[in-house]
């Protein structure tokens, strides 16, 4: 009995000092070397791909943000501010339950099913949003040209692109709000759009943040 | 062209990139795996450990090794979250509550990376690093060590002898995943994953103001989070998080460093135990299974059946815009059928026969290609079945690459196939059956019920992706996956370990005439057949009860 004792005692003493041994390997020096180079190599998105615009940074191209209008009083969550190319919806975020002193974006789906009539309500909402603000005189949209990214979270609820058709839907809107003509919208649409990759890796994408860049400088320069 | 043309492209990219890695990552891991030679460094460790790489190690201590080596883990990963209020370098988070720090330690270790907490304010940068990222390497080099065991078991005889555990686990580590994982957690940071060890930072926003970013080493846990099959995200969103997946290409990168050593594994065994072509059995068999189930999640993914999909004209929920329904596919079904558990997408919010997809690939046991190193073993032990219904078919003693599959071995493979659905099934009928376990759920309906099945097959078999909507961070699933996780790793380990010691102390059968030819294509049909029927009738009653009510509703 004794002598099982010590053995497997001295067992786990050896599963400790290889677990310690590889920590050392893999949990210190593998980190800090990838780190190393990657600091070298790739400093800008190492350190998370922060995009400045008039000399200061307006956020992460990676990161999805909201163009909202500042929240009015007796409102639950704030409105679009329509001068802006709106990304996504983000019904599922996280919300900070534990170490609070911090504000974190956290990342996060909804998780609803496809059959959830709280998601279907959602996504119907969502639509009929989409439709109403984008709907200018004379250029009326329809519920069938809606994307289906348009009116659905995304699964980081972070994501920073839309596809071409949602942004395309957005530019008579941006431009009559913004006084600008379509084709100028139009091409600044089309100059941001990003096919896939080689031609088939993934789906083409328009970057919200560099659009809206993009679009401010426009406006500045009009 | 249209997104379904490019998700078939997107899928024959990586079927093209899997295949020119199979001979060289294979051949070469049948080298570390059999060469005399230790490292300067490995000798280093061997004489921390105070073990000799050079002696044989029979089932029962190879075993222990195993053991030893994975409650020390879970020791050590308990305590660093138990003790992280008080580390330095830990962002100032709080310690991690008990049972969820069981759940999160033993989840690491069995290689299933269930996650019940938040990880961007959970846990801090040494947890992350020195901590889970850690048990992302070892965990998987132990399940490479036990598969190489047992093939050792087929390949040896007249003797007890199944290599040693030390050596195979640091080999393992240091010579496979580590330099593998280092290439490619640079070629993550080069397409925008993080890298850095930067606090919590403010970040200025487009219409004024900031955001708060964590930093973090990121990149280089992405890259063994999918080279080791463990899945663990740094963030809560997984690899749907930009920083842990920014482009299409890494999303494709991802799957491939996520399918690349299963399926090599079994080039590795061809080599080992003589016959390459037998393991080009082996591997017709997991591929055609990840094959047709890509093709299955395809088509329903964007054919988006379910009420809230058809109103928004696309199965885009919880899905990303730069991966589309095509790279998420290719993803899930990726995930799942390994012991990965990473997801790109929510397959919560996926089609009801989407959702019952990544259900049945983990039914089935991760065996096609599987975990590293467990989806060999796993698909052995299937071999192993087949063979022995083919024997009872023709009326001869079934065997297996020279060793009779007698009354011993049967039974030890017959109650590895019973451990994972046995804790499913109890496990989750006791969920259903309690009045409190059913308040997690977000879903009503067949789709609650679903997340609780997926949650308890997930992890017994030691997968980790979640229908994500069930609040699993309670005392009754932390202890509870927490236990499945365990038995669903270390019970199987066992029958395996004492499977290969059976085989090993066997004389080789002379081939005959009537010998089952098990590198032909018609025992792979055999194979496929088998491992569908088996899973099917032990999971069918549950499936109806969930993805199946809920896809044909």
């Amino acid at each position: 009995m004794n002598n099982s004792v010590t053995h497997t005692a001295r067992l786990l003493g050896a599963g400790l000092r290889a677990l310690l041994a590889l920590t050392l390997l893999t949990g210190v020096l593998y980190p800090l070397a990838v780190t190393g180079v990657a600091q070298a190599l790739f400093p800008g998105r190492a350190n998370g791909s922060e995009v400045k615009a008039d000399g200061r940074v307006v956020g992460s191209s990676l990161i999805g943000q909201r163009y909202d209008l500042p929240l009015k009083e007796g409102q639950q969550s704030p409105s679009p501010d329509l001068k802006w190319f709106q990304g996504r919806p983000a019904n599922g975020l996280g919300a900070n339950t534990l170490n609070t002193r911090y504000a974190l974006l956290l990342s996060g789906a909804t998780n609803l099913a496809a059959d959830n009539t709280v998601l279907v309500r959602q996504v119907r909402d969502a639509k009929a949003a989409v439709v109403r603000d984008n709907s200018v005189p004379g250029h009326p949209v329809r519920a069938s040209d809606v994307p289906a990214d348009a009116v659905t979270s995304s699964g980081s609820g972070l994501d920073p692109d839309i596809s071409p058709q949602y942004a395309r839907l957005q530019v008579h809107r941006v431009a009559a709000r913004n006084g600008l003509s379509v084709p100028q919208v139009e091409k600044l649409v089309t100059d941001h759009t990003e096919g896939r990759t080689l031609g088939f890796l993934g789906e083409p994408r328009v970057n919200v943040l560099q659009l809206n860049i993009a679009l401010k400088n426009l406006v500045a320069e009009h | 062209m249209g997104p379904v043309p490019a998700g078939v492209l997107q899928l024959l990219a990586l079927v093209g990139a899997l295949a020119l890695a199979h001979v060289p990552l294979g051949s070469s891991m049948a080298r570390v795996y059999s060469s005399k030679r230790h490292l300067r460094v490995e000798k280093w460790i061997y004489r921390g450990i105070g073990a000799d790489p050079d002696s044989e190690m029979t089932w029962p201590a190879y075993l222990r090794g195993v053991l030893a080596f994975s409650a020390a883990g879970v020791l050590f990963l308990y305590l660093l979250q138990r003790l992280q209020g008080v580390l330095p370098g830990s962002l100032h988070f709080a310690s991690v509550d008990p049972a969820q720090s069981f759940n999160t330690a033993v989840s690491f270790v069995t290689n299933t990376n269930w996650q019940s907490y938040y990880g961007e304010q959970t846990m801090g940068h040494v947890v992350q690093t020195a901590g889970l990222a850690v048990q992302n390497f070892v965990s998987a080099a132990v399940g490479m060590a036990v598969a190489v065991a047992l093939v050792r078991g087929f390949t040896r005889s007249r003797t007890g002898e199944l290599g040693n555990f030390w050596s195979d686990l640091v080999r393992g580590t240091l010579r496979i995943l580590l330099p593998v994982a280092a290439v490619a957690a640079v070629a993550l940071v080069a397409c925008g994953a993080l890298q850095n060890f930067s606090g919590i930072h403010e970040v200025g926003q487009f219409m004024g103001g900031s955001q708060q970013l964590n930093g973090g080493a990121v990149a280089s846990q992405e890259a063994i989070k999918e080279l080791g099959t463990n899945g663990g995200g740094y963030f809560n969103a997984n690899s749907a998080h930009p920083f842990e997946n920014p482009t299409p290409f890494t999303n494709l990168f991802e799957v491939f460093l996520i399918l690349v050593i299963p399926f090599s594994l079994t080039r590795t065994f061809g080599v080992m135990v003589g016959s390459v072509r037998q393991g080009y059995a082996i591997l017709a068999t997991m591929a055609t299974i990840w094959l047709g189930f890509v093709a299955l999640m395809m088509w329903t993914e964007f054919a988006h059946h379910g009420p809230a999909l058809q109103a928004a004209g696309g199965a885009m929920e919880g899905k990303e815009v730069r991966f589309g329904v095509g790279g998420s596919s290719i993803f899930a079904v990726s995930t799942t059928l390994t012991s990965t558990g990473a997801v790109d997408s929510f397959h919560s919010s996926f089609t009801g026969l989407g959702g019952g997809i990544t259900l049945l690939g983990m039914m089935l046991g991760e065996i096609a290609p599987g975990g590293v190193g467990s989806g060999l073993y796993g698909m052995l032990v299937m071999a192993v079945i087949a063979v022995f219904i083919a024997g009872l078919m023709v009326g001869r003693t079934p065997e297996y690459l020279g060793k009779k599959i007698g009354a011993r071995e049967m039974k030890l493979a017959a109650a590895y196939l019973l451990v994972t659905p046995a804790l499913v099934l109890v496990f989750t009928a006791a969920s259903m059956a309690l009045p409190t376990p059913g308040h997690s759920m977000l879903n009503p309906g067949a789709h609650g019920f679903s997340e609780v099945l997926y949650a308890f097959t997930s992890a017994a078999n030691n997968n980790g992706s979640a229908f994500a909507g069930l609040n699993a961070n309670t005392d009754w699933y932390n202890t509870m996956t927490g236990l499945a996780m365990l038995f669903g790793r270390f019970l199987p380990m066992v029958f395996v370990l004492a499977l290969a010691g059976s085989l090993a102390a066997q004389r080789p059968v002379p081939e005959s005439a009537g010998t089952l030819r098990t590198e032909k294509p018609l025992f792979a049909g055999l194979l496929v057949g088998a491992i569908l029927i088996i899973t099917g009738l032990t999971y069918f009653p549950a499936l109806a009860l969930g993805p199946l009510a809920e896809g044909l509703a």
